[in-house]
């Protein structure tokens, strides 16, 4: 959440205030017996649980936790006030990393929802207490109306408190929520139908039910956990090897890291799908692996290109793709890798595409491919300044380049800048310098014409 | 993948060594009694058995790949496995006994349910999966033959009794979940040529989380039903299907990961380091000959990817070595491509003992330190496929192997050659039938 302005302030209180104002009047009116209690209080250590310890879901920034099946276990088990206080608890979460600011709203905003289940479940003729065999399966109904009132209210409270915090800190955090909503809700809606099965276990075996939930939903949990890891383990290990390709070019390294920070930059400014982006992002990785099968010699060469040497630079985008092809999930960053030299008029690589022919993922892998290059040092030139660069890009917009993207990196760069790459000092060896980059727009291959 | 291996080079069922069929015609008589004892007893609560075989069906259909090629349908498990617990649906009326479901009707429901499930894999030319079926079938079959003679007693389900009760599915449970283990061992075993200690403990341990989350699942199933009646398998149905989409999202990044550093791991092959295929050999062999040795399923992968990428290191050489063979090198020049590349590897941050092996590959291994065992079969199988390469030529086998053993005072691993012996001696076997 960052810092906390005013306004998201104000809105935090206004929803705690709503919090206690529902259930506060309602605390000593009903039946509230030691049974009621000693529920109320197994269900919280079970939100307790479920809630300090969740799972990262793909993109980093949100969370999940099957916390809501103890809401709407209390639901049925306790009404709207149980269902409320079992959502307050959350204030006591043993997350760390939580600021004072969040675990307060995360508490009003679950008491907030855990009432209005309770109250739709009551509304719908839900009946509250241990559910007996001749109440199914009519409260199926009036439950998973509770289940759905849940979900939306926790789900809308929390856009609003996002809409207010995400101008402050430099994440757009937005982006990024809303990419996994239908995955939070579907995992949501899928633990909300726990609550139930809760319920029932209890008029069987008591508050043990909740113990023997703990089982599929840590294992559930541990899967995530696992998927979690495997894939920044992924991510770490292709980019360990990408760096392994590139060692071969002193002036190039870190140039596939770079292209792939603003493939994902440009796709987040079109507001490109979540899976997609993170496509995009491998794609830039992998879009010179093909530059290995060039010969050395050829790279290092400091005159005009024979043909035919010209010719094996033209084959590293083939190259790559004959590299990465068996690599199953990444389908449409193939057609990115192959065609990432191909130019808006035509005029490119390897099959002479133009326009809309190129696919989406090679023009923008182009665009920051190109813009990484011209603001690094070569050995026949020195490192452009980004203002340079920009101007190079625009001029390249519309024959080169997909005008739209130009646009939109320009736009990305504003928002998030961009860390250049330190300047390199040209090694003593010279064995390991590109005399002539082929990604350099402003410095195009030399070839020998033939006559 | 082992499996799915046999079923693509024989179709037929000629391809199942006799243990696999041995078990499925076991199964198969197994069914048909119980088929047919059903069907002249009649089918004992018929909305129950519909309900929990569609359950079962649409388990099948939701199968879940997991880690080293193995297959599971945990829905149709826990489904299962609860129709084998089952006390009663909903409350009964006041003096109506319980129904008494046979141990035998529960493997007809079980089985046809499997059936339909299986039907749409075999529409869209997947295999079947009989093996897997039969497998857990026999689970099933563990905890419904010990459990349904007992299910209608009062110690089991009289009032105030669903804790012995409890006590005595966990213990069916685990049984049952020993015998899918056990059997699976048994396959895997027979399939890749592990040794059945190691095979059974790799299952277990593989099998251990998903055996949990289904045996509990199932218990759940069976105590709620008491309470909601057939209405909970719907509402069940949700918190199965989001526990299997974090499993299969687990499964399958593992199954990527592998595929990628396959991939990448051809970039010297690419960049005219190394021999075509090599690469990939190499870690094939290892594997095989790790296996030959009894590593576990961890260490073999770490072991896989570890060949894999036991080259990566000559990317920062300049220019390739002719021929790409390492074997032909000097020492100098072996320790330093095995330093570079565990280099590269160890700047992933998460594969430190993948590094390891890489680094001490060019370890005499009998040297002291001694390398760890991964390395001296890297160091043993990369030697072996530089002099042999793709050839199948047996006597160039045999002189390259030769040529090992001549060296196994320092720089080869005496048990790590006849290892590679007797594995590259059965692919010589096998390819020239």
């Amino acid at each position: 959440m960052g810092r906390v302005s005013r306004a998201a302030w104000i809105y935090i209180a206004a929803v705690v205030i709503a919090a206690a104002s529902v259930v506060a009047p309602r605390l000593s009116g009903r039946p509230m017996n030691a049974g009621w209690w000693m529920a109320l209080g197994v269900l919280m250590l079970l939100f307790l649980i479920c809630d300090s310890t969740p799972t990262p879901l793909a993109a980093r920034q949100s969370a999940w936790s099957p916390s809501s099946s103890a809401t709407l276990a209390a639901v049925v088990l306790l009404g709207p006030v149980g269902a409320a206080l079992v959502g307050a608890v959350s204030v006591l979460s043993l997350r760390r990393k939580l600021l004072l600011a969040e675990r307060v709203f995360n508490a009003g905003n679950f008491a907030v929802s855990g009432f209005a289940a309770g109250e739709t479940f009551v509304a719908l003729g839900g009946r509250i207490g241990l559910p007996k065999p001749d109440d199914f399966p009519a409260i199926v109904w009036p439950f998973a109306a509770a289940a759905a009132a849940h979900v939306f209210v926790n789900l809308g409270l929390m856009w609003g408190v996002l809409q207010l915090t995400r101008r402050e800190g430099p994440l757009p955090r937005r982006v990024q929520l809303e990419s996994s909503v239908p995955l939070l809700l579907a995992s949501d809606l899928g633990y909300a139908a726990l609550g139930l099965v809760i319920a029932a276990l209890w008029t069987v075996m008591g508050p043990f039910a909740a113990a023997l939930v703990l089982v599929p939903l840590f294992v559930a949990r541990w899967a995530m956990g696992q998927f979690a890891e495997q894939q920044r383990a992924y991510a770490a290990t292709m980019a360990a090897l990408c760096q392994a390709v590139e060692t071969k070019d002193f002036y190039t390294r870190g140039h596939s890291e770079r292209v792939s920070r603003g493939a994902g930059m440009i796709a987040q400014q079109i507001g490109m799908r979540a899976d997609r982006a993170e496509a995009i992002k491998y794609a830039g990785m992998l879009h010179d692996v093909g530059k290995l099968g060039v010969p050395t010699k050829v790279l290092q060469k400091t005159g005009p290109l024979t043909e035919e040497e010209f010719a094996a630079i033209q084959l590293h985008p083939m190259r790559g793709l004959e590299i990465v092809r068996e690599i199953g999930f990444l389908n449409e960053a193939l057609a990115g890798i192959m065609h990432h030299h191909e130019k808006i008029d035509g005029t490119g690589y390897p099959m002479g595409f133009a326009g809309d022919e190129i696919p989406e993922f090679a023009r923008i892998i182009a665009v920051a491919d190109a813009f990484d290059s011209m603001t690094s040092t070569r050995s026949y030139r020195a490192a452009r300044r980004m203002s340079e660069a920009i101007d190079e890009l625009r001029k390249g917009a519309g024959t080169q380049f997909d005008p739209a993207l130009v646009e939109a990196f320009i736009a990305a760069l504003h928002r998030d800048g961009w860390r250049l790459p330190e300047r390199a000092q040209a090694p003593d060896d010279r064995q390991t310098v590109t005399a002539q980059d082929h990604d350099d727009p402003t410095a195009p291959l030399r070839v020998i014409e033939s006559y | 993948m082992a499996m799915r291996q046999a079923d693509d080079r024989l179709p037929s069922w000629q391809a199942m060594d006799s243990g696999r069929l041995l078990l499925l015609a076991a199964v198969g008589m197994m069914v048909v009694a119980a088929v047919a004892h059903t069907a002249a007893a009649r089918l004992t609560g018929p909305q129950t058995a519909i309900a929990f075989g569609s359950v079962i069906a649409i388990g099948e259909l939701l199968r879940l790949a997991q880690p080293g090629g193995r297959e599971a349908a945990p829905i149709a498990t826990a489904a299962a496995l609860a129709y084998a617990l089952l006390l009663r649906v909903g409350e009964l009326p006041a003096g109506q006994p319980i129904p008494r479901v046979s141990a035998l009707q529960v493997i007809t429901v079980t089985a046809v349910g499997m059936t339909v499930g299986a039907l749409p894999h075999i529409a869209a030319g997947r295999p079947a999966g009989l093996t897997g079926m039969a497998t857990r079938l026999v689970a099933v079959a563990c905890v419904a033959f010990a459990f349904r003679p007992i299910a209608g007693t009062d110690i089991i389900s009289g009032p105030g009794h669903w804790w012995i009760a409890f006590m005595v599915m966990t213990a069916l449970v685990i049984v049952g979940w020993l015998a899918e283990a056990l059997i699976g061992a048994l396959i895997r075993a027979d399939d890749l040529g592990a040794r059945f200690s190691v095979a059974l403990w790799d299952e277990m341990r593989t099998q251990l989380p998903l055996g949990a989350a289904v045996g509990v699942s199932a218990m759940m199933i069976t105590f709620a039903a008491e309470v909601m009646g057939l209405a909970e398998l719907a509402v069940f149905l949700g918190p199965l299907l989001a526990t299997q989409v974090a499993f299969r999202r687990y499964s399958g990044i593992q199954a990527t990961y592998l595929q990628t550093v396959r991939a990448l791991a051809r970039v010297t092959e690419v960049g005219g380091y190394v021999e075509s295929g090599h690469s990939r050999r190499v870690s094939r062999l290892a594997v095989a000959v790790g296996r030959e040795l009894g590593l576990a399923e961890p260490d073999l992968l770490h072991l896989e990817y570890a060949a894999l990428m036991h080259d990566i290191g000559q990317l920062a050489l300049p220019d390739p070595i002719p021929g790409g063979a390492t074997v032909l090198v000097s020492k100098e020049d072996q320790r330093r491509i095995a330093e570079l590349g565990a280099d590269v590897i160890s700047k992933a941050g998460v594969l430190d003992r993948v590094a390891e092996l890489v680094r001490c590959q060019s370890w005499p291994s009998r040297g002291d330190p001694e390398p760890p065992v991964g390395s001296r079969i890297i160091r043993a199988v990369n030697a072996f496929d530089d002099l042999v390469g793709g050839s199948t030529d047996r006597d160039r086998s045999a002189a390259a192997l030769e040529r090992l053993r001549l060296d196994t005072a320092v720089e080869y691993d005496p048990g790590v050659v006849e290892a590679l012996s007797e594995v590259a001696g059965k692919r010589l076997a096998s390819r020239l039938e």
